[in-house]
């Protein structure tokens, strides 16, 4: 009984120092991708090349996502305020639900499913293929060349696409609430003009994306160069990229959020 | 001055893990200009070898001195510096999937000099052309076959004239034409390019037609050495098992088991 006892706490304890102990070596690792960002930013073609791969390859999901969302909250924020009389301040409900929550955990959350899924797999492929070594043996530091510009384009796409996944979901919102059930048009964007602010929302909105965007690609490029070098492994890596992604935003968020909108 | 033994090592010991060490005190002489052997079961730490010399891994005890450097102390500026003099081929060729074979070949170049753009088409056409592949600059790495993958490999790891060059294992997996092609241009490359090479291989019979000197390492030990003349007249069994290709002998075919009838009878498993 004793012994089955301290075997589940070794267990727990164990596996709890692991978790302390990667945490440290992937904080390590970050402090080393901003120190060996000199090439990320140099030769800033290559942060672009990547931006293109993680960004613009995106846009696609984000922006019907963002569309649909959008329009979801139109239908049902229509529902909720007609019945106190005030369908008019529909505008000011889709705007603040997607710059202030909505879009940069959205976005964040498909991002990190599309994007930083390909960033971790990419990057653990090309250690199982022996690609990093060959870099390294050429006197190439592959967290200069590969990581760093990778982890930046993530940081610099991030807010691009929840700004645009906000943009898309208030014309969601717009096409449903005015043009399909009848808003009043003045009414939906005077109001959302009136009752969104650009420091209390918008720009914490956009604090919220960038720290979602280092978030997503810090740990996505730490789990591809971490991968253990099979295709096990680097599958193993993906989904980890994936959930951890999934939970950090999710975190990070109630954190955020408790801080900047505290109702006072 | 430059001494006459390009890489040495002295009573290298390594291990991933203390309790069993890989390499049990290695002493080799790699002389400047040869093209050198060492050969060696799989799992035996010949690559770890060739890891310990690149300085991607770091010795145990023991010293690993490449070019008069003693690797293992050098820091990190200093060991790419090292690296530069050096190219490697892996054993699948590691090429970057994302670049044409023209952009893999130009790789070191365009990362290590300010050449100008027309300079290095023509370095890459040469080099290209040293491995018969000019014809593919513009091909992916998912177009080439494995041996046309393994020549731009080589093409790329002399792009900048090393003075060392590493083979991991150069003849695996590829069909006689091609392994005969790669074992030429690793000679001819050498003495051409006045490099020194170090072959990490099983492929024996290959490896004979084509070296100056050979090491045999077994369980992280040299157990033979010498040329190939001296390693195919040896009565070694251990030597004489491994080049003649022999299932049993000093290296046994069966892993450690319990007793046969044991087995059979079923005792083992029940």
């Amino acid at each position: 009984m004793l012994d089955g006892v301290a075997r589940v706490l070794r267990m727990l304890g164990g596996n709890v120092v692991d978790r302390i102990w990667r945490l440290g070596y992937a904080s390590r690792f970050l402090f080393s991708v901003f120190m060996l960002s000199g090439t990320a930013f140099g030769r800033f073609q290559l942060t672009i090349r990547e931006i293109y791969f993680s960004g613009v390859l995106s846009l696609v999901i984000i922006a019907v996502s963002g569309l649909f969302v959008g329009m979801v909250l139109g239908l049902q924020g229509y529902d909720t305020l007609q019945r106190y009389g005030s369908s008019e301040a529909l505008g000011v409900l889709v705007s603040l639900s997607l710059v202030r929550e909505l879009g940069p955990v959205v976005a964040g959350l498909l991002f990190a499913s599309r994007a930083g899924s390909a960033m971790t797999a990419e990057i653990g492929l090309m250690k199982t293929t022996e690609q990093l070594s060959a870099m390294e043996m050429m006197a190439v530091n592959p967290v200069a060349r590969v990581v760093a510009p990778r982890f930046w384009a993530g940081v610099i796409s991030m807010p691009l696409l929840a700004a645009l996944f906000s943009a898309l979901g208030v014309f969601g919102g717009y096409l449903v609430g005015v043009v399909l059930i009848g808003v009043d048009n003045g009414a939906f964007w005077s109001q959302m003009q009136a009752a969104v602010d650009f420091r209390e929302d918008v720009l914490n909105g956009v604090i919220k994306s960038v720290v979602f965007g280092v978030a997503v690609s810090w740990i996505a490029v730490f789990e591809g160069f971490d991968a253990v070098p099979t295709a096990e492994g680097v599958s193993g890596a993906t989904t980890r990229t994936v959930v951890t992604s999934s939970l950090a935003i999710l975190a990070l968020d109630f954190v955020l959020t408790a801080f900047m909108f505290r109702g006072v | 001055m430059a001494t006459q033994n390009l890489v040495e090592l002295r009573n290298v010991v390594f291990a991933y893990d203390k309790a069993r060490p890989v390499l049990k005190g290695i002493d080799m002489a790699i002389p400047r200009g040869r093209v050198v052997a060492i050969m060696g079961g799989s799992g035996c730490g010949k690559t770890t070898t060739m890891r310990l010399i690149g300085g991607q891994l770091k010795a145990s005890s023991g010293e690993v001195i490449v070019d008069g450097e003693s690797v293992s102390r050098l820091d990190e500026r200093a060991l790419y510096a090292l690296r530069r003099r050096m190219g490697m081929l892996f054993q699948f060729g590691a090429l970057f999937t994302d670049m044409s074979v023209f952009d893999n070949v130009a790789f070191q170049m365009r990362e290590h000099t300010d050449l100008p753009q027309a300079l290095i088409n023509d370095l890459v056409m040469m080099k290209l052309n040293a491995v018969g592949l000019r014809g593919a600059a513009e091909l992916m790495p998912s177009e080439l076959s494995g041996g046309m993958a393994r020549r731009v490999a080589l093409a790329r790891a002399i792009a900048l004239d090393p003075l060392l060059m590493m083979y991991d294992e150069p003849f695996a997996g590829l069909d006689p034409i091609s392994l005969g092609v790669i074992g030429q241009l690793i000679r001819k490359l050498n003495d051409a390019l006045g490099a020194t090479s170090i072959i990490v291989t099983h492929d024996v019979q290959e490896s004979l037609q084509i070296v100056d000197y050979i090491y045999f390492v077994s369980e992280g030990r040299i157990v033979a050495e010498g040329s190939p003349a001296e390693i195919r007249a040896s009565r070694d069994p251990w030597v004489h098992q491994f080049v003649w290709a022999e299932a049993d002998g000093p290296v046994p075919f069966q892993f450690p088991s319990p007793p046969y009838a044991q087995d059979l009878l079923g005792a083992a498993h029940a």
